[in-house]
């Protein structure tokens, strides 16, 4: 008898748990949602705490949200094969504006947007906008390294600027120039030393690079790389140094003079409002000062009450236009004119500039 | 106290069973973990497994995902049956890449037949060629093909960072690190309009049939098996191990060079510094979990595959952090090692008295 009731029980257990294990098959095949809402996707290439590039993109997506917008990220998607999965599902998910923020997924992006048309697309510090729901947006990052190079010409004692570059792109190029001749103005005998590190973000190799650079003389640090590695190798060796992409005074208190600050959020706000009431129409963006998507981060009191004003005063006259950061003449390296007395460089120039100008040390990599 | 035993009697089918316990125990676990970060754990687990391959897009980028590190794993389930422990099939990849990549670049402008074979020939030689580095040290110099081989692969990850930034660059690229495009000729051929799964699947399927051949049906295959059980049973039999080391390598080399110019010459197109997220790597998840068997291996691939593709869909559906697909691919391996060990291995605890314990 004591048998079989335990037979009973125990066939009592299976029943229940194959009926448990239907309906929770039946649920996993029918609960696909359909929600109608308005979402706005991001596709991040590093992960959000990494306190430079993403980090700030982050911040921007926690605008929209907080302008009561739905949205999703992901994050650390690498610029291969698998971008393109991401922003399609992304797509594919019923979301309707998707920015996705690193140059490598240019390709990726505009052949999503070709399969799907009622999607909106933003591609930052891309050139392609092969279909007419991708835009492009960047920002005018050179515009703060004229605050920068200002500031550098006036710290150093040793003359020598040390810049830790990722790519020889016309994007970093432009940096360094920019850099380097709001430098000379303060300054005549700067000299521009630079490291290519050929990546991103990899805090080893930005701190061996920013170590290389303080044993060559360099007494100012300045980085064109994500991670927060350069500038506390600088605290560590007793130079100056700048945040770049984010705030990093937390990191090197000491020595942080100001950081370059990128501000998405105004434009991801007014990007996801345009899109969601249906004003949203293809660009090609580039803001700068003026516009806040560059913005300066506090400036360090060892700088002196004086140079901190005259920056100040730089920094409204280039919001203002007033101040052109390649404002003529300007030679390069060889000493052939770039831009005429007078004249200033126009954007088709920025956006392909490839040679350094006089007073940057060494060859742009080949 | 406990004491630990070597079991003498394994039953066969326990041993290929294994990993689907491995897999259900993973499968749980990453429940218990979605629970504990506050997420419900069926849901979780429905957009990990089920939502990325519920259309034929997901199927199809499954398959995708999984043609590289089946190709990976299969070569170097030779290594590894015969105690080879090649761990740079990552390098293998890149190298064979940029061989393969190189040769398609040289007809970037040129249509033909004869194009892609040609590339995919090159990437095969690739990998075959850096294979043969730590296989010939090993060999002749004696020394650890671990070491060799895993720092091989930063060698070649730096020779791909240099062609891309310097002399393979794109000329009309603005200086960003990637090469031109290849022309339509050096492309896998899609399988399907509007699906990503190309030409490079039969590479993977015929290396199982392949390699299923040459370990069950050829002198080879019994040679790498019996010098896996036991090196001094293979040279009391007179096998050559010097030329058996090279040629499993050279397999294994050959495999994940295939594994990388299907990677360019079919989703990417082009060479640059991202070509593979460590496929070299989960390739050796792949083979074990697979049993170093190669039909086991499809089906291992497909497991390891969907948990890149389940990260993904979590994250935008939930939210719940990418990394949570690495731990998946580190959990299944931690238990299919641990079901390892208590499959080959009695724990017996004793009781033992004071006194014997003293004595």
């Amino acid at each position: 008898m004591l048998h079989k009731k335990n037979l009973k029980g125990k066939f009592k257990m299976y029943k229940n748990f194959f009926r448990y294990l239907i309906s929770a098959i039946f649920l996993l095949g029918f609960s696909v949602n359909s929600n109608a809402d308005f979402k706005v996707g991001f596709v991040y290439v590093g992960p959000t705490g990494d306190h430079g590039w993403t980090f700030q993109h982050h911040e921007g997506r926690n605008a929209v949200e907080a302008a009561g917008i739905k949205t999703t990220f992901v994050e650390s998607v690498p610029e291969g094969a698998d971008a393109e999965r991401v922003i399609r599902q992304l797509a594919q998910s019923g979301h309707d504006l998707i920015f996705t923020t690193s140059f490598g997924y240019m390709d990726p992006t505009n052949k999503v947007a070709k399969d799907f048309p009622n999607v909106k697309f933003e591609h930052a510090t891309g050139y392609k906008r092969e279909h007419s729901n991708v835009s492009t947006y960047s920002a005018r990052f050179y515009e703060g390294r004229t605050l920068l190079g200002h500031i550098a010409g006036k710290m150093t004692k040793t003359n020598t600027i040390g810049y830790i570059a990722s790519f020889p792109i016309p994007e970093v190029i432009r940096g360094i120039n920019a850099m380097t001749l709001a430098a000379q103005k303060v300054n005549p005998n700067i000299k521009t030393k630079i490291v290519w590190v050929f990546t991103w973000y990899d805090p080893g190799k930005e701190a061996e690079a920013a170590q290389a650079l303080i044993d060559q003389g360099a007494d100012v640090i300045m980085q064109h790389t994500d991670s927060t590695a350069p500038v506390q190798t600088a605290e560590k060796a007793g130079v100056w140094s700048f945040g770049q992409a984010s705030d990093m005074q937390r990191f090197a208190p000491k020595s942080i003079l100001t950081s370059i600050i990128d501000d998405w959020a105004p434009y991801y706000v007014e990007r996801a409002i345009a899109a969601r009431d249906g004003t949203w129409n293809q660009q090609d963006t580039w803001h700068g000062l003026k516009e806040g998507m560059v913005a300066m981060g506090p400036y360090n009191s060892a700088m002196g009450a004086d140079l901190v004003k005259e920056v100040e005063q730089l920094q409204k006259d280039l919001a203002s236009g007033k101040v052109h950061s390649f404002t003529g003449p300007i030679y390069d390296q060889k000493g052939n004119i770039l831009v005429a007395e007078g004249k200033v460089a126009d954007d088709g120039m920025l956006a392909g500039m490839s040679v350094y100008v006089k007073g940057v040390e060494g060859d742009i990599p080949k | 106290m406990i004491k630990i035993e070597k079991r003498n009697d394994v039953p066969m089918a326990l041993y290929f069973f294994t990993p689907f316990i491995a897999i259900i125990l993973t499968i749980l676990g990453g429940g218990i973990i979605f629970y504990i970060l506050g997420f419900n754990p069926i849901e979780a687990l429905k957009f990990y497994f089920i939502t990325p391959i519920s259309n034929l897009y997901g199927l199809s980028e499954l398959l995708l995902k999984a043609t590289p590190l089946c190709l990976i794993a299969i070569g170097l389930s030779f290594c590894f049956k015969s105690n080879n422990w090649n761990i740079g099939a990552e390098g293998q990849l890149t190298f064979g890449a940029i061989v393969g990549g190189g040769v398609a670049l040289l007809f970037y402008n040129q249509e033909g037949f004869y194009i892609l074979p040609l590339v995919i020939l090159a990437g095969a030689i690739g990998g075959m060629f850096f294979a043969l580095i730590p296989a010939i040290l090993k060999t002749y110099f004696n020394t650890n093909e671990i070491l060799v081989s895993l720092m091989l692969v930063y060698v070649s990850k730096l020779l791909l960072d240099y062609l891309v930034v310097g002399p393979w660059s794109n000329p009309e690229g603005f200086n960003f690190p990637e090469t031109r495009q290849f022309s339509d000729s050096s492309r896998m051929p899609l399988l399907f309009e509007g699906l990503r799964i190309h030409a490079g699947i039969f590479l993977a399927l015929g290396a199982v049939m392949l390699s299923w051949f040459i370990l069950y049906k050829t002198y080879l295959g019994f040679q790498i098996k019996v010098s896996g059980l036991s090196l001094k049973t293979a040279k009391y039999a007179g096998f050559k191990g010097k030329t058996m080391i090279l040629v499993v390598f050279m397999i294994s080399g050959a495999c994940a060079g295939l594994a990388g110019v299907g990677e360019i010459t079919g989703p990417i197109g082009q060479l640059h510094r991202m070509i593979s997220p460590d496929y070299g790597f989960t390739a050796i998840i792949v083979a074990f979990l697979g049993r170093l068997n190669p039909f086991g291996i499809i089906f291992a691939s497909l497991v390891v595959a969907l948990t890149y593709l389940g990260a993904e869909t979590a994250q935008i559906f939930l939210q719940i952090p990418k990394y949570t697909g690495q731990v998946f691919q580190g959990m299944i391996l931690f238990f299919l090692l641990a079901s390892d060990y208590l499959l080959f291995f009695k724990v017996k605890i004793l009781n033992l008295k004071k006194n014997e314990l003293r004595h």
